[in-house]
């Protein structure tokens, strides 16, 4: 059977901008721009976009390219020892296609409270009580209750993967992001038009822009930029892989990679005016300062800005709008997670896409019940911190040296450059090699060490030992048993 | 706004998005090319 195509080159580039701009642009890249030096912050983070976002994204779209497989198949092409490292991504975007479809949940059903501002004045209370029934007896191992009210929400994201996976790479995800992508980017542009020029909009703009160039020395600042341009871009964990394995063969590879990166990180700089003009016109109302306002996460998303929405002229059509872009940011990168999984389950078991993504979305449904929980955003919370600090770094940091230091680097530079618009030169191996493999090195060294040393969160030990690395754990001796037993059958 | 706020946003907005609409020239120019 021949494998599935992407129906155009503009169908490719909205998915995988789709795929990178996510909830994290919208909630956490403002925050930490405010963090680490304002507009002085650009410098490390533009640098980090050219030496490493932009040469990791070109390796991920030359992988997949070439070897026309998900995240297991191409990494045992390179080496078939390492057939466990696609199955360890392919069950990174697992876990996160569980939880991240929560918040997408929460984000849908703030779209229709939006509309009255049902969180009232007290909009902190409301998120954790009313809303998620967080008690002080919660722990990510008390769960409490299932959240009936969270079900409906759930249900309608899961099935929007659902429909978009089970239709088809053309059919479904193609068509889905060529109607959000220019939808979200129009939603964002109409929400900084009203907001931009609301009193006091402009000073919460200035807050986010405005440069302290003494931070550019700083070591964590730079890590922090690093940090955020591996997060955010969708690499490392099978994804991007899986998308490129639809590039008809005649593609191009690098101007591909350079749009997808420059529209993500120009579309996080967008959502940050967003942000922190919104911020900006909240403080001015209240006649506090910015600082005492600001927030990023969950709290920025479902605390502070609903309470700035409150605050803001026709909020019962600006609320609704601001959760729908959340929604269609999340959606968008949620189907590019489910399909990482099921492009890895299809081509390693033979599975047909119905049957992949029937299983995989039902599957992810019910796992992703114990995060609708009374005590479902602790256990959030902790997975994340250790899918994203640990595992997706530690994968991040492995395929690099796979490919850069195991394999012919040099053969995927010709293989990229052979149909691309313009070819890369040696910056691009230097970048791969030393750049991103060194950075990573310090940031994952820099995590495990405050993974051990802090109890993340105030969380009991038995928790983050048992679910946080044991989770991690887990998911190595099934990656690594599925890897031998794989390499048992193609010795019979 | 400061000067410098100002400065950095067109610094950003401008090589991201600049950079964006430069790439679509190259893709559309190859185009017309074939």
């Amino acid at each position: 059977m021949s494998r599935e195509q992407w129906g155009s080159r503009t169908g490719f580039i909205l998915a995988a901008v789709g795929s990178a701009v996510g909830l994290g642009n919208i909630w956490r890249f403002p925050y930490v721009t405010y963090e680490n030096g304002g507009g002085a912050f650009f410098i490390p983070y533009l640098f980090a976009m050219l030496t490493a976002g932009i040469p990791f994204m070109i390796l991920e779209f030359t992988l997949g390219h070439k070897y026309r497989s998900g995240a297991p198949k191409t990494l045992a092409s390179l080496n078939r020892r390492f057939e466990w490292l696609g199955w360890f991504q392919v069950m990174i975007s697992a876990v996160i296609a569980c939880y991240y479809v929560v918040v997408i949940a929460w984000a849908i059903s703030y779209c229709y409270f939006a509309f009255s501002q049902s969180w009232g004045d007290d909009s902190n209370s409301f998120f954790f009580g009313t809303f998620l029934g967080l008690t002080s007896d919660n722990a990510p191992s008390r769960l409490g209750d299932l959240r009936w009210n969270l079900l409906l929400p759930l249900s309608i994201a899961w099935a929007a993967t659902y429909v978009a996976t089970y239709r088809g790479v053309q059919g479904g995800i193609e068509k889905i992001n060529k109607i959000l992508m220019p939808l979200l980017f129009l939603l964002v542009l109409y929400l900084i038009a009203r907001i931009a020029f609301l009193p006091g909009a402009l000073d919460g703009i200035n807050w986010m822009f405005a440069p302290d160039f003494s931070k550019i020395w700083d070591p964590k600042v730079w890590s922090a930029a690093y940090g955020q341009i591996f997060f955010t871009l969708s690499v490392g964990f099978a994804i991007m892989l899986s998308y490129a394995s639809f590039l008809p063969e005649k593609s191009d590879i690098n101007n591909n990679a350079f749009m997808t990166v420059l529209m993500n990180c120009g579309f996080s700089m967008l959502a940050g005016i967003m942000v922190f003009g919104a911020l900006g016109y909240m403080a001015h109302a209240q006649g506090t300062a910015l600082t005492e306002v600001v927030s990023s996460g969950v709290g920025l998303a479902f605390v502070t800005l609903p309470t700035a929405i409150n605050l803001l002229p026709a909020p019962g059509i600006m609320g609704p709008l601001f959760f729908l872009a959340l929604v269609f940011a999340g959606v968008s990168s949620h189907i590019s997670i489910a399909q990482a999984v099921i492009t890895g389950l299809m081509d390693k078991l033979g599975w047909n896409r119905h049957q992949a993504s029937t299983l995989f979305c039902t599957l992810g449904f019910l796992i992703s019940l114990l995060f609708i929980t009374q005590g479902g955003l602790l256990l959030l919370d902790l997975v994340d911190y250790f899918i994203n600090n640990v595992a997706l770094l530690g994968a991040c940091l492995l395929e690099l040296l796979l490919a850069g230091w195991l394999c012919r680097l040099t053969d995927f530079q010709r293989h990229a450059n052979r149909l691309s618009e313009f070819r890369v030169g040696n910056w691009w191996l230097f970048c791969i090699r030393f750049v991103s493999v060194g950075i990573l090195l310090i940031l994952l060294f820099n995590n495990i060490l405050g993974a051990f040393r802090e109890n993340y969160g105030g969380y009991a030990n038995h928790e983050i030992y048992f679910i946080g690395w044991g989770m991690i754990g887990i998911m190595l001796i099934l990656a690594l048993s599925i890897n031998a037993a794989s390499r048992q059958e193609s010795r019979l | 706004m400061s000067t410098g706020a100002i400065i950095m946003m067109i610094i950003g907005l401008g090589l991201t998005w600049g950079g964006a609409a430069v790439c679509l020239g190259i893709a559309l120019k190859s185009r017309k090319g074939k």
